[in-house]
């Protein structure tokens, strides 16, 4: 208590002197926002940043500039935590962005409710890309536990992604056995008997599997696998959509102690909000995200096949849950390669 | 010490000085570590830190980084033996490509690496054929930490090299004695503590690698996983003690091995000290 009180003088001697004592927004002074996101959004957001800031200068008629910060999901997370000035978050995963509440309370608990559907603007869901012709058949998730068949994934110890493929897996298979812990896990042993390299970040595991021409299937981003078949070419691969996946929801979230240390919540709210707006999801689509508007959606349906997804939450009940049956360590990942830990 | 009169002024500033900056640039973030790591109990702390994947990753990455050292100070000594020693077209060249590992960021070392020996790569292709297999196994490894020590040795032992008089050897040869009796009892023991502190800097600065290791070594729980990615792992889970625990350990085996090589280097000095005279 007694240090949060000399902070907070500390911090009004600061704002006195600075003479900001009025959010930058309302001053008419140019605004600068940070957007730390994780790695494979800095297409979709090299343009969401151009047309907000048009926006918002044909709307308040002052100047706003948007800077980005890409890196792993959890590593930026880290940076926030450490005092990166981010005035919104966009990162793989919800976990991550609980964090920065447990860990800093740089934001209240019940973030993921204060913007519709659970504050992820844009969804994506996990595919499969097989080489071209798709040699070894594979359809669906049983064949990727088949004998001889080789799988990339990277490790979903220290990537983001690799745990919305290992959810998926999981998921699907304990839906199939009516809900079954232990053939689910009999499913996943068998499907990482199959996995020779586990890289450390997912556009790693893209690399060996592209580049080296290591593995026979990939399991990666819908929006990834698209980026991979349209920069490395239609002739060499093919995306493989299974029958069901997870629905893979990427979420946002404002940054409540920066914003308003900063003078710059009523920006980056409408930044967040932005998102949603029709053009924000039009862009998202071009950029190979699944839209949450219906209308939006209904004119990409073409590229996005359906497929039947189930959310995390209903499956694994969170991902504070998620992470600490499955990724924490003795959790049922390490337990595929060390027997002997509880 | 302070009572003798010093020839050269400005210890006392110096002297301060060297400890403030080592302080600052050096103490202080480790002592930062230790103070997270403190945050465990003794049981947690072991239990982090022998745990067997956790002490299979420190086999591996003291062992890799060992092997590696030993190949640099063998390969090294000579690179530096035939800078010094010969004169021939390309020498500024190839003096200029020793320190290019210092150079490169080491993710693209790791990524070039696992270009070459991954088994549709130029050497990867050519070594399948013939059974070995080296990306993605503990030799892809011993392979990165080589590149990235290489400079170590080579850069301590050639200036000591080029202190010893060509008139040394050929004085040697005068007296009868046969090549390899002149390498092993007239140059090794002048080089030998330069060749030492060569073999222990490279060895030290492969223990930490991170960056160019993970490319090539697959990442494989209890086969592949060098300590530092076990670190990383930690901190993904937010685990901050947890990973200064693990780094803790590192640290302290790394400084008893540097001050053993450091011990062991002054004694090899002593020991062989040529006199002139």
């Amino acid at each position: 208590m007694k240090s949060s009180h000399l902070l907070s003088l500390l911090l009004a001697v600061v704002l006195a002197l600075g003479g900001c004592s009025k959010p930058a927004d309302a001053r008419g002074e140019p605004i600068t926002l940070l957007n730390v996101s994780y790695d494979p959004t800095s297409e979709i957001y090299t343009d969401i940043n151009a047309a907000f800031a048009k926006q918002w200068e044909a709307k308040h008629g002052t100047k706003l500039a948007i800077k980005q910060s890409h890196g792993g999901s959890g590593k930026q997370a880290r940076a926030v935590i450490d005092g990166l000035d981010a005035d919104v978050v966009t990162l793989a995963l919800a976990y991550d962005i609980d964090m920065l509440h447990d860990k800093a309370n740089l934001l209240p608990q019940a973030w993921r409710s204060r913007l519709p559907d659970n504050s992820a603007p844009y969804t994506s869901t996990i595919v499969f890309v097989v080489r071209k012709g798709n040699p070894q058949g594979i359809r669906d998730w049983e064949d990727l536990v088949r004998p001889g068949v080789s799988v990339i994934t990277p490790n979903p110890k220290t990537s983001g992604g690799a745990r919305w493929n290992y959810l998926a897996a999981w998921g699907h298979a304990q839906r199939k056995a009516g809900g079954d812990e232990a053939k689910a896990r009999e499913f996943i042993s068998a499907l990482f008997k199959n996995v020779p390299v586990l890289d450390s970040g997912a556009r790693g595991a893209t690399t060996t599997f592209a580049e080296r021409g290591i593995g026979d299937v990939l399991i990666a981003w819908e929006n990834e696998a698209f980026l991979l078949t349209q920069e490395l070419g239609r002739d060499r691969f093919e995306i493989i959509v299974p029958s069901e996946s997870i629905l893979a929801e990427p979420p946002v979230a404002l940054v409540d102690k920066n914003v308003d240390r900063k003078g710059t919540r009523a920006a980056a709210e409408a930044y967040l909000q932005f998102l949603y707006s029709e053009e924000g999801q039009e862009l998202a689509a071009k950029h190979s995200f699944r839209p949450r508007s219906k209308t939006v959606a209904v004119k990409h349906a073409s590229r996005f096949p359906t497929v039947s997804l189930f959310t995390l939450d209903e499956v694994f009940g969170g991902w504070k849950q998620a992470q600490q049956a499955h990724f924490d360590d003795g959790g049922s990942f390490d337990r595929l390669y060390v027997p002997q830990a509880k | 010490m302070s009572a003798r009169r010093r020839v050269l002024p400005g210890f006392g500033l110096t002297m301060g000085l060297s400890w403030l900056y080592l302080g600052l640039i050096v103490l202080l973030p480790l002592s930062g570590l230790f103070l997270k790591t403190f945050t465990l109990t003794w049981d947690q702390f072991f239990e982090t830190v022998a745990s067997p994947r956790v002490l299979a990753a420190y086999r591996l990455s003291f062992g890799a980084a060992f092997l590696a050292a030993l190949v640099n100070a063998g390969f090294g000594l000579l690179v530096a033996w035939v800078l010094v020693r010969y004169r021939f077209p390309g020498r500024g060249l190839v003096d200029a490509l020793v320190d290019l590992p210092f150079a490169l960021p080491t993710a693209v070392a790791g990524l070039t690496l696992t270009t070459l020996y991954s088994h549709n790569g130029w050497y990867g292709r050519h070594l399948e054929a013939l059974g070995i297999q080296v990306a993605f196994t503990p030799l892809g490894i011993v392979v990165a930490l080589t590149f990235i020590g290489l400079p170590f040795v080579v850069r301590t032992v050639q200036p000591v090299l080029e202190d010893i008089d060509a008139d040394v050897e050929e004085a040697a040869a005068t007296l009868g004695a046969s090549p390899w009796r002149t390498f092993t009892h007239v140059l090794l023991p002048s080089i030998l503590p330069a060749l030492l502190s060569g073999f222990t800097l490279s060895f030290a600065r492969a223990i930490g690698e991170y960056g160019s290791v993970i490319f090539i070594s697959g990442n494989m729980p209890m086969k592949t996983e060098i300590a530092p990615l076990l670190i990383v792992t930690r901190l993904e889970q937010y685990d901050y003690a947890g990973a200064t625990a693990i780094a803790g350990v590192m640290l302290a085996a790394s400084f008893s091995l540097l001050l053993a090589a450091n011990l062991l280097q002054r004694w090899t000095q002593r020991r062989f000290e040529v006199r002139p005279g």
